[in-house]
C-alpha cells in the first residue's frame, strides 16, 4: 500500500542528547497505528517533529498528497503543516480557555478559510458566508462528538473527559488526513476510554482519516490499532501487529527489564 | 462576626497605620518659632479610622471570596452586562438614543472647557481601543504604545511644517505611519511574550521618545513643534470656539467609526485568531493559526488608531513636543483597557471616561488629587480585577441548524 506519510532516519539532537535516532516511519491511508515505548522514548519529541513545533536535526520527513507526488516537510511551521493536513492534539489539553466550545473548534477552520481584516470590517457578502459556513461545519463536528450541549459554554468550564474529545474536535476541524494524538486517553475512566476506542474508530471508518495515536492504555492499544510501534531511546525496536507485539521479547525487555524475557 | 481575633487583627491594623503616618501627620515642626509641634489628635484620628477601615475592608474582602465560592460551586453569575440588557432590553433603544442627544447636544450646553474636557476623554476612548486590540485580544502586553501616539502626532507637525500638507490628507497618512511603525516593533518581538514583550515595547516607546527629544534637525528637539493647523473645514473659518466644537465632533466620529470596526473585528476570524493567540500561542498554532501574520496584525491595528489620534491631538492643542509621550502617557491608557475591562469594548469605554475625568473632576481635592485616583485604582484592582465589564464571548443561535 503507498504510504501518505513517510518518516525516514529522522534524527533528533538536543545537545548531547539523542532523542530520535535514525527512526523510520510510515502510514498508509486509513491506517491506525499506536505509537508505545517506555517515558522518555521519544514518542512526543517525534510528534513535536512531524507536527513543526521542532525542526529535526537530520532525515525526512515526507508525505503523499497524490501516489505520484511528494513533498518534503523539514522545517515548515506548525501552521504551514497543519494547512498540509497534519493535526495534533496535546499530552496536557491545551484548549483555549477563555473561548466558547464552539469557538475553539471554529479555530480549527481559520487554515481552511481566508477572509481577511478588510472584509470582516466590511462585512461583505463573501465573508458572511464564510462565516456561517464555519459555524455550521464546527456545530456538525461537536455533534458528532456528543459536544453540541456545551456549544456556547466557556471551554474551561467543561469536564475533563468532554475537554479531551473536544481537542479532538478542534483538530478535526481542519481536516486532516492524519490525526496525530498525544495520549487521548490518559486520565480517562474506563467508560470514557471506551467511548473514545469507538470515537477514534469512527473518525477512521468515516472519513478515511489516519491516525497516529501515543498511548499507555495497553487496552486501547490493542483493541484499536492496526499496527504497533515500539520506541526505546529514540529507536525503533519492533513494530507489528498488536497480537505480535504483545509476545515480543525486545518489547517486553524495554518495558519490564531483562528479566522478564522468557 | 466581631471576636475577638477580628479586633485583635484591627488593631494591629491601626497600630501599622499610626507608624507609618506618624512622621507625617503628628509631628511638626515650626522652623520660625523653633519648636515642634506634637499632634496627638491627628494620632487618634488615624488609628481609630483605619481601624473602622479594616473592619469594613476585610466585610468586602469576604463578599468577594463568597462570590468565588460560588463560581468555583458551579452557579452561574450573569456577567453585569448580560444581566443589564436581559432586563432593560426594551430600555437599550431609548438609553442609546438619550446618549446620542446627550452627545450632540453636549458642546452647546457646557462650556468650552468642558467640550475640550471631552474631546480629550474621546481621544483616550479610541486609544484604548486601539491597545486593546493588542493587550485585550492579542494578549500581548505592550508597554510602548505611546510612541505610535507620538509618530502620528509628529507625522502631522512635520508635514504641515514641511510640505504644507492638511489635517485631512495627513489623517489616513498618520494612520498608515503608525501601522507601519506597529509592524516595525512586531517583528522583533514575535518571539517574545508576558515580560519579556513588555520590557521590549518599554524600550522601543523610549527609543522613540528620546529620538523626538535629541534629534534637533528632525524634531526641533524638546522646544517642540508650534502653530500647527486645527482641522480645517473647506471654505468656513473657524473661531476658536467653534474649533473646538468642530473638532468635538470629530473625535466622536473617530470614536464611533473605532467602535464600530473593532466590533465588528472581534468576532470575526482574524479577531478569533488574536483571542487563540492570547489563550495559548502553541496550540493556537498548531491548529493552522500563522502566528507571524496574527501578531503581525494585532501590532499594526493597534497602532493604526494611535496613529490617528496622534494627529487629532497635534491638531487640537496646535503645539507638540516630545514632554507629551512619556512613559506615563502608555501606562494610563493600559489602566485604562486593564480598569475597564480587558477584552470588552463598552469596558474600555467606560475605563477611559473615569480615568480621564476622575483626576479632572478631583480638581476639587486640590493635593489630594493624585492620591484619591491612586487609591480608586488599588481598589478597582482589589474588588473588580477583571475590569469594570469583564469580556462576554459571543454566543451563537443555532436553531437553524440543530433540527
Amino acid at each position: 500500500m503507498n504510504p501518505i506519510l513517510d518518516v525516514s532516519n529522522l534524527t533528533m539532537d538536543f545537545g548531547g542528547l539523542r532523542a530520535l535516532d535514525n527512526f523510520d516511519l510510515n502510514i498508509a491511508k486509513g491506517e491506525i497505528v499506536a505509537l508505545i515505548g517506555p517515558n522518555g522514548a521519544g514518542k512526543t519529541t517525534l510528534f513535536n517533529c512531524i507536527t513543526g513545533m521542532y525542526a529535526p536535526s537530520g532525515g525526512d520527513i515526507c508525505i503523499y498528497p497524490d501516489v505520484d507526488k511528494k513533498v518534503r516537510l523539514n522545517g515548515l511551521k506548525p501552521n504551514m503543516i497543519t494547512a498540509k493536513g497534519m493535526t495534533r492534539t496535546f499530552q496536557n489539553i491545551r484548549l483555549f480557555p477563555n473561548m466558547t466550545v464552539l469557538e475553539n473548534v471554529m479555530i480549527g477552520r481559520h487554515c481552511r478559510t481566508s477572509s481577511g481584516i478588510l472584509s470582516a470590517i466590511l462585512r461583505t457578502s463573501s465573508a458572511r458566508k464564510e462565516e456561517s459556513g464555519i459555524v455550521e461545519h464546527s456545530y456538525k463536528i461537536l455533534e458528532k462528538f456528543g459536544l453540541n450541549d456545551f456549544v456556547n459554554e466557556l471551554a474551561r468550564n467543561l469536564p475533563y473527559g468532554a475537554q479531551k474529545r473536544l481537542e479532538i474536535a478542534r483538530a478535526l476541524a481542519t481536516d486532516p488526513f492524519l490525526l496525530l494524538l498525544d495520549e487521548p486517553a490518559a486520565g480517562l475512566n474506563s467508560r470514557e476510554t471506551k467511548e473514545l476506542d469507538t470515537l477514534i474508530a469512527n473518525i477512521r471508518n468515516e472519513e478515511k482519516i489516519s491516525i497516529l495515536l501515543i498511548e499507555h492504555d495497553m487496552k486501547l492499544v490493542m483493541s484499536i490499532s492496526d499496527r504497533v510501534v515500539v520506541m526505546d531511546y529514540g529507536k525503533k525496536i519492533a513494530q507489528g501487529p498488536p497480537d505480535e507485539i504483545r509476545l515480543n521479547p525486545a518489547v517486553i525487555k524495554a518495558y519490564l527489564g531483562e528479566e522478564f524475557v522468557a | 462576626m466581631l471576636n475577638l481575633s477580628e479586633i485583635k487583627r484591627s488593631l494591629l491594623v491601626s497600630l501599622w497605620f499610626i507608624f507609618l503616618t506618624f512622621p507625617i501627620m503628628v509631628i511638626r515642626v515650626n522652623p520660625i518659632e523653633k519648636i515642634v509641634e506634637w499632634r496627638w489628635g491627628n494620632m487618634l484620628l488615624v488609628g481609630i479610622g483605619s481601624f473602622v477601615i479594616s473592619f469594613i475592608w476585610r466585610y468586602f474582602i469576604r463578599q468577594k471570596e463568597l462570590g468565588l465560592k460560588k463560581i468555583e460551586m458551579g452557579e452561574k453569575i450573569t456577567p453585569l452586562l448580560k444581566k443589564l440588557a436581559i432586563r432593560e432590553s426594551k430600555y437599550v433603544k431609548s438609553l442609546f438614543l438619550t446618549l446620542v442627544i446627550a452627545a450632540v447636544l453636549f458642546p452647546f450646553v457646557f462650556s468650552t472647557y468642558q467640550t475640550t474636557i471631552m474631546t480629550t476623554v474621546l481621544m483616550y476612548v479610541v486609544l484604548g481601543l486601539g491597545l486593546n486590540i493588542v493587550v485585550g485580544l492579542a494578549g500581548l502586553l505592550d508597554l510602548g504604545y505611546v510612541a505610535f501616539y507620538a509618530v502620528g502626532a509628529y507625522s502631522y507637525a512635520l508635514l504641515n511644517y514641511h510640505f504644507g500638507l492638511g489635517f485631512w490628507t495627513v489623517l489616513p497618512l498618520g494612520a498608515i505611519m503608525g501601522a507601519f511603525f506597529g509592524i516595525l516593533l512586531g517583528f522583533p518581538v514575535l518571539r517574545l511574550r508576558g515580560d519579556y514583550l513588555a520590557i521590549v515595547t518599554l524600550g522601543f516607546g523610549e527609543i522613540i521618545r528620546l529620538v523626538l527629544e535629541n534629534w534637533n534637525e528632525f524634531s526641533f528637539g524638546p522646544s517642540g513643534i508650534a502653530n500647527i493647523p486645527r482641522p480645517s473645514f473647506p471654505g468656513i473659518q473657524f473661531s476658536l470656539q467653534q474649533a473646538t466644537v468642530y473638532q468635538y465632533f470629530l473625535t466622536i466620529g473617530l470614536a464611533v467609526f473605532t467602535i464600530f470596526v473593532v466590533n465588528r473585528l472581534q468576532d470575526s476570524r482574524i479577531g478569533r485568531a488574536w483571542i487563540a493567540l492570547r489563550e495559548d500561542e502553541i496550540a493556537c498554532q498548531a491548529m493552522g493559526v500563522d502566528k507571524v501574520r496574527t501578531k503581525l496584525s494585532a501590532f499594526a491595528l493597534g497602532a493604526t488608531w494611535a496613529g490617528m489620534v496622534g494627529v487629532m491631538f497635534a491638531a487640537k492643542t496646535t503645539f507638540i513636543n516630545p514632554a507629551s509621550f512619556t512613559f506615563i502617557e502608555s501606562a494610563l491608557i493600559l489602566s485604562i483597557v486593564v480598569l475597564g475591562g480587558m477584552g470588552s469594548v463598552p469596558g474600555v469605554i467606560i475605563g477611559a471616561f473615569i480615568l480621564i475625568l476622575l483626576p479632572e473632576y478631583l480638581r476639587a481635592f486640590a493635593e489630594y488629587r493624585m492620591l484619591l485616583f491612586g487609591a480608586i485604582l488599588v481598589l478597582m484592582m482589589v474588588f473588580r480585577p477583571q475590569g469594570i465589564i469583564s469580556n462576554v464571548r459571543r454566543t451563537y443561535e443555532l436553531k437553524g441548524i440543530q433540527k
